[in-house]
């Protein structure tokens, strides 16, 4: 089912990860600084994007997300040493995955963005936001809905 | 979930603010509370309110009685970032008998009010994150915080004012600090300069009794040439290793007479205290007040490293002092708080060759004029041309290069104006020349600064407010023969001139330091964009850092002059004190726990601390994580395929219930189409 109404323009909805240091404070100072941004994005704060387990990308494609955001210090800054290779590692893996199971891998984002970085985090949102609506809903919607997706996706 | 069925049913409170305009503006906050009391008792609210100031005490107040009245077990607060006024809620709870872990924070305001204009996506936005909120708060656990002991000494990293301040102020309170300096004596810049704004004392005069202090003092270790290797630990306590590098003079026998840079046959040309207009000999004290008074050989000039004769200074120290065998020593010393207080670069004019700096020898730069007008500086202060002879005629002072500048660096460099004014005083004075300064706005906003300014036009400097395009030799007129000719646009008679003169000064831009980068991983703090340390608030908490025990001070956080240098390195010092005071500090119980039950005993997790947190017992093959050294980060809960292991504060279960309420929107709607 993808009814595009005439009216509405499709607005996806995304669920982010942010570490608490870098890129949540990136979203902050986006906020301080009143830089405009797409709503669609929703935000988890983690201590740090190596906290991500990659369950929680397929729960919240489970649960209804169109895409995923993960977002961490850049390389080299994280404030615990290097966890964030873990991320990004981890990225790769899912992204993988994501292929497999026949969503595609441009659903899932990976932006690094310090806490100077507000413009960046917003004009990079906006940006996914724009590249999600252009590849329409997923239609992933929750476990039992699993074989619909075989049905719906593959095909298209 | 099972986990819901073993869980009693918790009563959550949501409090939704206004934030005055801030929130309301955009948000239907009235809507949204009442959405949340509705639509979200499934998930456990009892109660759902909106207030104009969450935060204020009233606000605080509400919550509060609610918990009473309503008997709330969690408590969702939807306002502005949790970096901001997390704590102030959590407090709240726990003025009610709340565990103030049992508070979440969800911020519509950065993420949502400040950033949208659409008014009703902003309210469904809301609605979802204050969703996410309260399926997260129900698996909050109480917690109670950890506990670590301070260590008394701090470490101090720069010698220069900020520096000096902060180490005077904590080791007159009676407790030790580490004074670590790069260079081979403390000073900083401020040793460097003849006269201070805007009175205009003597920079030596006021600065060298602070230096003589900090050497003297018993609760100071004074460490130069030394630098900063590794930091090791976490607030209360460090461990830093620092090297000495060697001096080739042993400070025990040094009585710093002398006579050995007396004797030294190398002259060299001294690029960093006299910034390459001056000479010093191959072993030297930058300056002749130099804290500690010891001097240092460099080695790469020394002729006996060189060509392995010489030694003249051997010879002739009465005490046996130089010691060309020695070698750097690691320093590892424990301390509870470190401030950073290191300072900056000068913008190397250079990178604007219409300038001609480097190519014209007598465009000078702000540093060299300083160095030039100085009593003790390599012309005892005569104010003169490269020849070293010719006083100046005219002098051109131009303001903000590579400050307020596109190309090079978009900030206000804060101290050029009324460096500039000082400099154009100093040539009145000393010379009689006709000074121009050539700036874009005057900015002269601290105590008796515009008082300055004003005497400045009263003495006859003339004033150009426009950017100076160029810097020729290229006359074009016999009155510009043998000159330097300024072009700049005069913006107040809108009328290009070329000012022919003898000397122009460029008032260059302050830089962070080259290795500032590195300097803040070191520590693990953060930069900005530009390069400066970035400070915990900008407003409220300008000396301390992300970084629980690192604090800032002086210019590295940001431009600024010496009275503000001063204020910020006792501020850092009121604050460490403060800590040291306290003897132990609460920490956030964010950290991972392993369940031994579950353990496998694979060790995937072992590798991957970055903190080395994680002990593997071989007796019972379980891996075991120390509170004091887990840092909270969670990768290790990621990473373990027996989900083992669980993070206070960041549970699987707490985050995938958020993502469940995030999505609780999306979930209804679809199942609205299905019916």
């Amino acid at each position: 089912m993808t009814e595009t109404t005439e009216k509405k323009p499709f607005e996806p909805t995304i669920i982010g990860f942010t570490c608490n240091w870098c890129s949540y404070r990136a979203a902050d100072m986006a906020g301080i600084s009143r830089m405009k941004y797409a709503h669609n994005v929703r935000l988890i704060r983690l201590m740090c994007s190596g906290r991500l387990d990659p369950t929680f990308i397929f729960k919240a494609f489970a649960g209804g997300a169109d895409a995923v955001l993960i977002s961490g210090c850049h390389p080299g800054d994280c404030h615990y040493v290097n966890q964030n290779y873990k991320a990004l590692r981890r990225f790769h893996l899912v992204t993988r995955v994501l292929e497999q199971l026949g969503i595609a891998p441009a659903r899932l984002k990976l932006l690094w963005a310090s806490a100077a970085e507000g413009a960046i985090f917003a004009s990079e949102v906006t940006k996914f936001v724009e590249d999600v609506r252009a590849l329409g809903p997923l239609n992933w919607n929750g476990a039992e809905a699993l074989p619909e997706i075989e049905k719906e996706e593959v095909p298209a | 979930m099972s986990a819901e069925e073993k869980k009693p049913q918790e009563r959550v409170g949501v409090y939704v603010c206004h934030c005055g305009t801030n929130i309301a503006g955009v948000v239907n906050v009235e809507d949204v509370s009442t959405w949340a009391g509705e639509k979200l008792k499934d998930q456990g609210v009892v109660v759902s309110r909106d207030y104009k100031f969450m935060c204020s005490s009233l606000g605080q107040e509400l919550i509060q009685n609610d918990i009473k009245e309503f008997g709330l077990t969690r408590v969702v607060v939807a306002a502005c970032s949790p970096h901001l006024h997390e704590q102030t809620f959590r407090t709240a709870c726990k003025g009610a008998d709340l565990n103030p872990y049992l508070c979440e924070l969800v911020s519509i305001r950065e993420q949502v009010s400040w950033v949208h204009t659409d008014k009703d996506a902003a309210t469904e936005k809301s609605k979802a994150i204050i969703s996410g909120g309260v399926s997260r708060v129900v698996h909050h656990e109480p917690l109670e915080p950890l506990y670590v002991s301070i260590h008394p000494a701090t470490l101090i990293v720069g010698g220069g004012i900020a520096g000096i301040q902060a180490a005077l102020e904590i080791a007159d309170a009676g407790y030790p600090v580490y004074l670590v300096e790069r260079e081979p004596s403390i000073g900083g810049h401020m040793a460097q300069f003849d006269k201070t704004f805007p009175t205009l004392d003597c920079s030596a005069c006021i600065l060298t009794p602070k230096m003589v202090q900090v050497g003297n003092h018993p609760n100071i270790t004074l460490l130069t040439y030394s630098e900063v290797e590794k930091v090791d630990g976490f607030v209360g306590n460090f461990v830093v290793s620092i090297r000495k590098r060697a001096r080739s003079v042993n400070e025990a026998d040094c009585t710093g007479c002398g006579i050995c840079w007396e004797k030294c046959p190398k002259k060299v040309i001294d690029d960093k205290f006299e910034v390459g207009i001056g000479y010093r000999k191959a072993v030297y004290t930058p300056f002749p007040q130099a804290v500690p008074k010891y001097p240092v050989i460099d080695r790469e000039n020394c002729i006996y490293y060189e060509k392995g004769t010489c030694k003249a200074c051997e010879k002739f120290c009465p005490t046996g002092a130089i010691n060309f065998a020695q070698e750097d020593e690691i320093m590892n010393v424990e301390v509870g708080n470190i401030i950073l207080a290191t300072g900056w670069d000068l913008f190397d004019a250079r990178r604007i060759p219409n300038y001609g700096y480097g190519r014209l020898p007598n465009v000078f730069t702000s540093m060299e004029f300083e160095r030039l007008s100085n009593a003790a500086g390599p012309t005892g202060g005569q104010i003169v041309l490269r020849d070293g002879k010719t006083v100046p005629k005219s002098v051109a002072i131009i303001h903000c290069v590579g400050s307020r500048d596109k190309n090079y660096n978009n900030y206000c460099s804060s101290i050029c104006c009324m460096q500039s004014l000082k400099f154009a005083h100093l040539v009145h004075e000393r010379t009689g020349a006709t000074v121009y300064n050539c700036y874009i706005d005057i900015r002269t906003p601290a105590k008796a600064y515009d008082e300055f300014y004003q005497r400045l036009i009263e003495e006859g400097t003339l004033f150009i407010r426009g950017k100076v395009a160029e810097v020729t030799d290229a006359a074009l007129s016999p009155a510009e023969e043998g000159k330097l000719v300024i072009q700049v646009e005069d913006t107040l008679i809108g009328k290009q001139r070329r000012i022919p003169v003898d000397m122009v000064v460029l008032s260059a831009a302050l830089e962070p330091r080259a290795d500032s980068k590195e300097v803040a991983k070191r520590f693990g703090i953060s930069c900005s964009a530009d390069g400066w340390f970035i400070e915990k608030h900008p407003k409220l908490d300008p000396v301390a850092t992300m970084t629980e025990g690192i604090y800032i001070a002086g210019v590295v956080q940001g431009p600024k002059d010496i009275p503000a240098s001063v204020v910020q390195g006792a501020a850092a010092a009121a604050r460490v004190l403060g800590k040291i005071q306290q003897k132990e500090i609460a920490l956030e119980p964010v950290r991972a726990t392993v369940n031994e039950e579950q353990c496998s005993g694979c060790r995937i997790c072992n590798d991957l601390c970055p903190f080395s947190a994680i002990l593997f017992h071989e007796d019972k093959m379980v891996s075991e994580i120390n509170p004091a050294l887990c840092q909270g980060c969670g990768t290790c809960v990621a990473a373990c395929p027996a989900g083992a292991i669980s993070g206070t504060g960041f549970s699987n279960e707490q985050i995938l219930s958020q993502i469940d309420g995030l999505l609780f929107l999306n979930i209804k709607s679809k199942e609205a189409v299905k019916a």
